[in-house]
C-alpha cells in the first residue's frame, strides 16, 4: 500500500491515534484491541492522520472511524468497500483502511467483499469477526455456527458457516490473513504488514462479543500461530485455509498481483477538446 | 409548422424499417449525417426490438430548416427494406391517407397496421437494385430513396458514405451507386416531399445524443470520476465518458452493481473529486439508499437517470417520465434532494453541468432526470452557449481553528474538509450528528441538522435556469424534459390558430420552488399539465407543492408512445374555445 509517511522526526505514539470520542461498545468487547491494534499499526507506519482514511459501513465495529484522529467515513450497511474503492481509486495518494463486522462485510456486503477481491485495489480490509449481528441484538450472521439459537432461530440456521478466507482466495485477494483481537501486539503487527502491502489486503480478526456470544471468551485459548508461514502459492494456501480449524493465526497467503489503480491527474486535454467529435 | 401541397415542406418525418442485420440504423444515421452537413436540422430515434441482435428496427428521423426538438405526429414516408415483426412498430409510426409507404414489393406486402391508414403504396426492388450492383447492400439503396425523396444533394450523401466506410475502391464504389440507384428511383417516385432550402448557417452546429452531451455536461462541470453499471438506456453515456475521463485527468471505474456504484461515487467525492453515476429507473431505486448518505453526509454526487418504461424491468429500450415521483419522494426520512430536467437533446449538457454546480455548491445529491428519448436520440443542435458552471465546494483549509464539519450556518452549507488537510480530520456520517460530525440522537440537532440541510437547497438562487419561460396568455402549460419539445411545437400551432399561450417548461423540479412558478404564471388562470406517464406524477407534485389556478389538467400518457404536438394543441384549441 502507498505508505504516507509523517517527518522522521514527528513520529507519532499510537495514543496520537485515538479521538477523544468514547467508544459506544460493550465492557470486554474485542472491538476495543483492535482499535488499539489500528493505532498501533499507524504509529509503526509513522502515518499521516491527515492522509489516512478509515472507512465503514454499519455494526458495532464499524463505529471504529469515529474513533481514530484520520480521516473517516462512516457510510451505509455493507457498502464500505465500494466507498473505500471510489475514495482509493481517486484519491491513489491515501492510505485507505476498511473496517467492519461479518454481517456487513460477508452477508449484506458480500458482493462487494468478492468484487474487492478479484479488483485488487490497494485496500486493507479488516473484518472483526464475532459471528453474529450485535448492534441489533444477537441474531446469526453467515459466520455463526448452524446450530446457534437465537431469537430470530430459534432452532439454529442448519446453514453451512461461510468461509471468508477461502472465498477470498478464490475471489484474488493479494495478501490473506486471521487476526485475533486478545493479542493487540500481534495483531498490530499483522495490520501493519497487510497495510504495507500491496493490492487488496484482506485480514480476518477475531473479535469475541461477550454480550451474545460470551463463550467466545474460550477463544483465548483456542488460537495459535500459524504453524508454517505464508504461501505465494494460491493452491497451498487454498488446502491449508480449507483445512485448518479457523484458529491459526498469522499471514496465511501473499500473493504479488498488481494493484488496480487507473492513471488519474494524467490527461491534459481540456473539454473543450472533447467537443470535436460532434462538430458538424 | 404545417405543410401545403406543392409547396417545399417546413418539416419532413421518414421512418426506415426492416429486420435486424438489414441496416436500417447505419442508413438512418448516415441520412441524418448527409442532412446535417447540407445545413438542415434534423434528429433520429432508434426503435428496436428487445433483441441483442437481429431483431426488427426502425429508425425514426425528422428533418427541418429549424431546430426541432420532437417527432413528428405522423410520418411523410416510409421505407420497408423488409417487413419482417415491422407491424411491432405500427404505433410508433403513424401514417395517414398523405403517407408514402416505399417498399420491396419481392419481400410481401406491408402490414395491414400500416396499409390501414391508407397511405399510398409505391414499390420499388430495393433487394434487386442492391444484387445488380456487386457489393452493395440494399440499405445503401434505401439511404439513396430517403435522401431523394426529401431532397439531400446527393454531394452531401456521398461524403458522409465516403467517410463513414472509410474503405476506398470497388466496397464503397458499390455503396455509392447503390446510393444513386437508390435516389434515381427515389425521383421516378414523385412524392413532394422535399424539404424547404436549409437556412444559412450562423452559429457552430453539433450532431449529438443526449447521453452523449450529458456526459460532456459532467466533464465541463468538473466530474473526474464516474462509476458504472450498465443498464440500458443509459449505458452510452458511460461509455462516452469511459475513454473520455482519462484524457481530462479522470477516471471511470466498472462497479458491481449499482449499489456499489453510488457508494463509490460517494467515496470519491468525499475525497474532493466531482463524482456521478449514471443509470436508468431500477438502479435509482438502489441507489436511494445512498442518496440518503449523499444527504445526510452532505457528500455531494451527481445521478443521471436515463427514464425508460417502468415499473419493474417495465419497457428498457422506450421512454417514459415514469421516475418523477421516485426522484422526488423516493428516500427514506426527511431528505432534501436536487432534482432537475434537460428538457432536449442539447440542454442534457448545460443541465447535467448545472447539476455538478448545484450538487457541489450545495454538498448534495442532485438527480437529472433524462429520459431514453433524450438520452439515445441524436439531434442536429445549435451548439449550446458556454455557461459558467462548475463544481465549486466550499472546503476548509488548513489552520481553522476549531473545525465543526457540520456546522451550522446562515446558507445550511459548511466548508467540508477534503482528506489530505491537516488538523481538520473528521468522520464524515450517515448516522445523525452534531456539529462535529459525532454521531448524535438528540433531538437539538437532529432539527439543526435538518433544518440546515433544508436550509441551503431552497435558500438557493436557482436564477433563470430554474425553467424556460416563453410566449403570452392567460393559458399556460407547464411540463418538463422531453415533453417541452412537442409542447413548444403545439404552441406555434395554436398561436397560428389565434390561441396565445405560455410555455412553462421546469428545469428544476426540486427543491420546489413555488415562488418561481407564481410569478411564471402571473396573470394564467389555466394551466395544462403535460407528461409522459401513466399516473400523472407530475401533476401531482405540482397539486401537492405549488399554487395553481382552480383550473390546472393534466394531458398525459404513458411510453412508449411519445407526447405528440398534435395532442397538446388540440387539448389547448379545446380549452380555448370553451
Amino acid at each position: 500500500m502507498t505508505i504516507a509517511t509523517a517527518p522522521s522526526a514527528a513520529a507519532r505514539q499510537p495514543q496520537a491515534y485515538k479521538s477523544d470520542y468514547k467508544p459506544i461498545w460493550c465492557p470486554g468487547c474485542g472491538d476495543y484491541s483492535v482499535l488499539s491494534a489500528f493505532t498501533k499499526a499507524f504509529a509503526a507506519l509513522a502515518l499521516k492522520p491527515e492522509q489516512t482514511a478509515v472507512v465503514s459501513g454499519i455494526g458495532c465495529s464499524s463505529r471504529i472511524p469515529a474513533y481514530l484522529t484520520s480521516y473517516g467515513f462512516h457510510g451505509v450497511h455493507g457498502r464500505a468497500l465500494a466507498a473505500a474503492t471510489g475514495l482509493k481509486v481517486a484519491r491513489p495518494d491515501l492510505t485507505v483502511v476498511v473496517a467492519g463486522g461479518d454481517g456487513d462485510g460477508y452477508s449484506i456486503g458480500g458482493n462487494h467483499f468478492l468484487h474487492a477481491c478479484r479488483r485488487n485495489v490497494d485496500l486493507t480490509y479488516v473484518v472483526m469477526d464475532n459471528h453474529v449481528y450485535g448492534m441489533t441484538k444477537g441474531q446469526p450472521s453467515p459466520t455463526t455456527e448452524p446450530d446457534w439459537v437465537s431469537k430470530l432461530s430459534p432452532a439454529g440456521t442448519g446453514l453451512r458457516v461461510f468461509h471468508p478466507l477461502v472465498v477470498a482466495l478464490a475471489a484474488g485477494a493479494n495478501f490473506i490473513a486471521r487476526g485475533f483481537s486478545g493479542d493487540p501486539n500481534g495483531l498490530a503487527a499483522l495490520l501493519a504488514d497487510a497495510m504495507r502491502a500491496p493490492g487488496f489486503s484482506f485480514v480476518e480478526v477475531l473479535s469475541p462479543c461477550v454480550t451474545y456470544r460470551p463463550e467466545q471468551r474460550e477463544w483465548k485459548g483456542q488460537v495459535r500461530s500459524a504453524p508454517v508461514g505464508p504461501t505465494d502459492d494460491a493452491a497451498r494456501a487454498a488446502r491449508r485455509l480449507l483445512t485448518d480449524d479457523g484458529f491459526n493465526i498469522g499471514v496465511l497467503y501473499r500473493g504479488s498481483r498488481k494493484p488496480y489503480q487507473p492513471p488519474v491527474g494524467k490527461g491534459a486535454a481540456r473539454a473543450a477538446e472533447l467537443e470535436k467529435a460532434f462538430e458538424i | 409548422m404545417t405543410n401545403r401541397p406543392g409547396t417545399a415542406r417546413t418539416t419532413v418525418s421518414v421512418a426506415v424499417c426492416g429486420s435486424g442485420g438489414a441496416g436500417v440504423m447505419t442508413a438512418g444515421n448516415l441520412l441524418l449525417d448527409a442532412a446535417a452537413r447540407a445545413g438542415w436540422y434534423g434528429l433520429m430515434v432508434r426503435s428496436s426490438g428487445p433483441q441483442i441482435r437481429g431483431g426488427e428496427a426502425a429508425a425514426l428521423l425528422r428533418f427541418a430548416p429549424h431546430p426541432i426538438d420532437c417527432l413528428d405526429d405522423r410520418f411523410d414516408a416510409l421505407i420497408a427494406i423488409d417487413w419482417q415483426n415491422t407491424h411491432r412498430f405500427a404505433d410508433e409510426i403513424p401514417l395517414d391517407a398523405a403517407s408514402l409507404i416505399v417498399a420491396d414489393p419481392d419481400q410481401g406486402t406491408p402490414p395491414e397496421a400500416y396499409l390501414a391508414r391508407g397511405a399510398r403504396c409505391v414499390n420499388v426492388p430495393i433487394k434487386q437494385l442492391a444484387k445488380a450492383i456487386p457489393g452493395s447492400w440494399p440499405n445503401m439503396v434505401a439511404l439513396g430513396l430517403a435522401a431523394g425523396l426529401i431532397g439531400v444533394p446527393a454531394d452531401a450523401v456521398r461524403q458522409v458514405v465516403t467517410q463513414s466506410l472509410k474503405k476506398a475502391g470497388d466496397t464503397l464504389a458499390a455503396s455509392l451507386a447503390a446510393v444513386d440507384a437508390g435516389a434515381k428511383a427515389a425521383g421516378e417516385i414523385g412524392a413532394g416531399l422535399a424539404l424547404a432550402p436549409p437556412p444559412a448557417r450562423r452559429s457552430s452546429r453539433w450532431l449529438i445524443s443526449g447521453n452523449e452531451a450529458a456526459g460532456l455536461g459532467a466533464i465541463r462541470g468538473g466530474v473526474r470520476f464516474v462509476a458504472a453499471y450498465p443498464i440500458t438506456p443509459a449505458t452510452e453515456l458511460l461509455e462516452w465518458l469511459a475513454p473520455a475521463l482519462p484524457k481530462v485527468g479522470g477516471v471511470l471505474v466498472q462497479a458491481e452493481d449499482e449499489l456499489a456504484s453510488v457508494n463509490m461515487a460517494i467515496g470519491a467525492s468525499y475525497g474532493g473529486v466531482p463524482s456521478l453515476t449514471a443509470t436508468a429507473g431500477p438502479g435509482l431505486a438502489l441507489m436511494t439508499e445512498a442518496l440518503g448518505l449523499s444527504v445526510a453526509a452532505e457528500v455531494p454526487i451527481v445521478v443521471v437517470d436515463v427514464m425508460r418504461g417502468g415499473p419493474s424491468t417495465g419497457i428498457p429500450a422506450k421512454s417514459e417520465q415514469s421516475d418523477v415521483s421516485i426522484a422526488l419522494w423516493g428516500l427514506h426520512g426527511d431528505a432534501p434532494r436536487i432534482v432537475v430536467a434537460p428538457n432536449s437533446v442539447a440542454d442534457c449538457l448545460t443541465t447535467t453541468q448545472w447539476a455538478v454546480h448545484l450538487a457541489e455548491q450545495l454538498q448534495a445529491p442532485a438527480i437529472v432526470l433524462s429520459d431514453q428519448f433524450l438520452g439515445q436520440a441524436r439531434a442536429v443542435a445549435d451548439r449550446p452557449a458556454d455557461v459558467a458552471y462548475i463544481g465549486e465546494r466550499l472546503t476548509a483549509s488548513a489552520g481553522t481553528e476549531a473545525y465543526r464539519r457540520y456546522a451550522i450556518t446562515d446558507s445550511g452549507v459548511s466548508p467540508m474538509a477534503i482528506p489530505g488537510t491537516p488538523g481538520l480530520a473528521y468522520t464524515a456520517d450517515g448516522l445523525e450528528h452534531n456539529e462535529r460530525g459525532i454521531p448524535s440522537s438528540g433531538a437539538a440537532d437532529h432539527r439543526a441538522q435538518l433544518a440546515k440541510r433544508e436550509r441551503k437547497l431552497v435558500a438557493h438562487d436557482y436564477g433563470g435556469q430554474w425553467a424556460d419561460i416563453e410566449g403570452e396568455g392567460e393559458l399556460a402549460v407547464v411540463t418538463f424534459g422531453s415533453c417541452t419539445g412537442p409542447v413548444r411545437e403545439a404552441l406555434a400551432r395554436a398561436k397560428a390558430e389565434g390561441v396565445r399561450a405560455r410555455l412553462v417548461s421546469m428545469r428544476l423540479l426540486a427543491p420546489a420552488r413555488p415562488k418561481l412558478l407564481a410569478a411564471a404564471l402571473e396573470g394564467v388562470e389555466r394551466v395544462l399539465v403535460v407528461e409522459q406517464n401513466h399516473s400523472g406524477q407530475f401533476f401531482r407534485y405540482l397539486r401537492a407543492e405549488f399554487d395553481l389556478p382552480r383550473e390546472t389538467a393534466s394531458c398525459r400518457h404513458p411510453g412508449p408512445l411519445p407526447i405528440r404536438p398534435d395532442e397538446v394543441c388540440r387539448q389547448v384549441l379545446e380549452w380555448s374555445a370553451r
